[in-house]
């Protein structure tokens, strides 16, 4: 069983925006394996289009930092068949929501390809981008893709909800033997953190516990998790104390820390930023049901985006998405208290 | 300027080449077929399941296209794979046991039919999905290209990355034009234009179907049409073109004629063509006419102004008796092996290759693992 300790902080003083420290992630792990190249729209000489690559191109060059049309279908493929020739391309959708184009690479292609084969090709690849919705771009451009992605093997999955795991997962990301979506959001990008200068990674399927408390496990991945944060210290005010558990990756799901977390508080709330139905948290909550049923002392709760297309207008898009408000009320429900 | 009526053109390339390399392609392509027809006989068994679509017809294109480039070139294709695969060299047995299902067959029988992969041939599958390897396809040519130009190793490449007629149609292969030739990325693309996808003519489903070089044009890209039943004609036209492509580093587009004589998978009742059209293109059928040659036979059609080869009736009867024999008893050796092959056993391979690097909690059922060492490795 997983031993839960809270997160210590980065020991360091050197604050960055969560840009920065993907960029630096990529830049050192390119420094030292050149098969690493970066793809994607506007990545190279615009700078990026969310200046994650600012400065890239100067350093690595046209042949490594490669502008592409707007082609998700055909650049997504072209990385993954240059990732079965041995090369290790990081692939950039400027928004995951435009990668619903190049479902079928990245979903049959990228994630099956080992099995297909018979173990003869795998596929080392990092698609990146931000997910979720941003500030009112509407329907089509504010996806939370992980619900539908993480349903399908082959594939792993990391969120970030910080700079500092921003950097260390990505590294990991990179250097992984398999396809990994790493999802970002466009409303954390000018996020600062403490982030090492140095070399260090965050590993795969390791949960954080981000504050501790005995009366709920708040369970959330990405930007969310900040919303837990200010949940959990609004909460501690009423004196209800949450353990926040940051998932960090979707695939692999660090179910075991979960688990430890419930056999203390009895009480669980999961907050995902996609859609209710067949979402992270129904999974989440399936896995808790069928792992530490016994251990429950009230129905599993979850805090999810609505169940409807996301809305423009600011107070519909407000409304409709996971907030401190929502987790702080289901956080109450389930240790009983009004 | 018309050549005077008694000149002798210039010989082929294909006629340059020693008679050893001619009979391998006749035999490449008899084992072809004979396979393909083991393979159907097997299918309606129900030996072999799921889809399946055989290559009888279209011998020459594979085969005539691959031997015009190296062993490490990467080759690429759709569903229709079986006949590349053998082409590259994959073992009849290999390729029969996965389409068996079996743990000897070259996916370890995990991807069947449509999914024939040969790593130490360079052989990146056999696609399901039509058109989905076009995009790859852009991607190891990419690849071979960065890996000289980056990495300072390997040597010039070419990509050859076939697709179906229908495939003409799919938006990730536009592109994958214009991605190749954006990046000048030596990807030759090679149409094998059967004339139908499915039961779908290519006037019906594609436009400009009579001139596809417009298609290459329209991305910057070289463009030839070849005649797809002869193997002769395909090498004599395919490795100048795909020589120069490999030289300059730039993508190509190749309509190759050619014709399935089986329909599109194993259940298709083919109202769409008439039995004369069928039996019109058997009369060109890339078989008989390079086995003419190679037996020099009286009643070969070839234009007398073209001089003879070298190899020209180099090959006897009891020769080539002798090939019928044995690519014979190779079907059936092959066929043998993939009926006494284990299946694979799911509680040892059904959570295997799913990840190079599993790790736990990937799955809430259970834990992924590393599985047998596939058979080709």
């Amino acid at each position: 069983m997983a031993s839960l300790t809270l997160e210590p902080p980065p020991a360091t003083d050197r604050k960055i925006a969560f840009r920065e420290a993907l960029r630096e992630a990529m830049s050192e792990e390119m420094r030292s394996d050149p098969r690493i190249f970066l793809m994607g729209e506007e990545v190279a000489q615009y700078n990026g289009a969310y200046k994650v690559s600012q400065g890239m191109l100067d350093e690595f060059g046209p042949k490594r930092i490669i502008d592409a049309p707007i082609s998700e279908n055909g650049f997504a493929g072209l990385g993954i068949g240059a990732a079965m020739y041995g090369l290790r391309p990081i692939i950039e959708f400027m928004s995951w929501s435009f990668s619903l184009v190049a479902a079928d690479q990245i979903l049959n292609n990228a994630a099956k390809m080992l099995y297909m084969s018979g173990g003869q090709w795998g596929c080392p690849i990092v698609f990146r981008g931000n997910d979720g919705a941003g500030g009112q771009l509407g329907s089509t451009h504010s996806w939370s893709v992980e619900a539908l992605y993480a349903n399908v093997p082959g594939l792993k999955i990391a969120i970030p909800s910080n700079p500092y795991d921003a950097k260390g997962l990505l590294k990991t990301a990179i250097r992984d033997e398999d396809p990994v979506f790493f999802l970002e959001s466009e409303r954390m990008l000018g996020d600062t953190g403490l982030v090492p200068a140095g070399e260090y990674t965050v590993p795969f399927g390791q949960a954080a516990l981000r504050r501790e408390g005995d009366d709920c496990t708040l369970v959330s991945f990405g930007r969310p998790v900040n919303f837990c944060l200010e949940a959990a210290d609004e909460l501690a005010n009423e004196d209800i104390h949450c353990d926040v558990l940051d998932m960090r990756t979707i695939r692999p799901l660090d179910v075991d820390s979960i688990v430890a977390s419930i056999q203390k508080t009895g009480r669980i709330v999961v907050v995902d930023q996609s859609w209710p139905f067949a979402g992270i948290a129904s999974e989440v909550i399936a896995q808790v049901c069928e792992r530490c049923f016994d251990y429950l002392d009230h129905q599993p709760v979850r805090v999810t985006s609505d169940d409807v297309p996301t809305p423009y207008a600011k107070p519909l898009e407000q409304a409709y998405l996971p907030h401190k408000g929502k987790i702080v009320e289901a956080v109450k429900r389930v240790v009983g208290v009004e | 300027m018309t050549p005077a009526p008694n000149a002798k053109a210039a010989p082929r390339l294909s006629d340059t080449l020693p008679a050893s390399t001619v009979t391998k392609w006749l035999r490449d392509m008899m084992l072809i077929r004979e396979f393909e027809l083991r393979t159907m006989a097997a299918y309606q068994q129900a030996k072999i399941g799921g889809f399946c679509h055989v290559y009888i017809g279209q011998e020459a294109t594979a085969v005539g296209t691959i031997a015009a480039v190296n062993h490490d070139d990467p080759v690429i294709t759709a569903y229709r794979d079986h006949g590349h695969a053998l082409a590259r060299g994959m073992s009849s047995r290999a390729c029969m046991a996965e389409m068996y299902g079996k743990t000897t067959g070259c996916a370890k029988g995990k991807g069947g039919s449509m999914h024939m992969f040969d790593k130490p041939n360079h052989l990146y599958g056999g696609h399901g999905i039509v058109g989905a390897q076009t995009g790859l396809g852009v991607g190891l040519a990419f690849a071979s290209r960065y890996e000289w130009e980056v990495l300072n190793k390997g040597s010039k490449k070419v990509c050859l990355c076939y697709l179906g007629d229908g495939a003409l149609n799919q938006g990730v292969f536009h592109e994958s034009l214009n991605l190749a030739g954006l990046y000048d990325a030596p990807v030759i693309y090679i149409v094998e234009n059967n004339g139908y996808s499915m039961g779908t003519s290519i006037e019906r489903g594609t436009t400009m179907a009579h001139d596809l070089s417009v298609k290459a044009a329209a991305y910057g890209i070289d463009f030839i049409e070849i005649d797809g039943m002869d193997v002769c004609t395909i090498y004599d036209r395919f490795k100048p073109f795909a020589d120069d492509l490999r030289e300059r580093q730039r993508p190509g587009f190749v309509d190759l004629k050619t014709y399935r004589y089986q329909g599109h998978s194993m259940s298709d009742p083919q109202k769409y063509r008439t039995k004369e059209e069928v039996a019109d293109w058997q009369q060109r059928d890339s078989i008989d006419r390079l086995a003419h040659l190679l037996l020099h036979r009286s009643d070969e059609p070839r234009a007398a102004a073209i001089a003879p080869s070298p190899w020209h009736g180099s090959l006897s009867e009891d020769a080539y008796k002798q090939m019928q024999k044995e690519i014979r008893e190779e079907v059936r050796d092959a066929i043998d092996f993939a009926e006494k092959s284990d299946s694979p056993d799911p509680a040892a391979e059904l959570y295997t290759d799913v990840y190079a690097n599993p790790q736990p909690n990937l799955s809430p059922l259970r834990e992924y693992h590393h599985g047998a060492k596939n058979p080709l490795l």
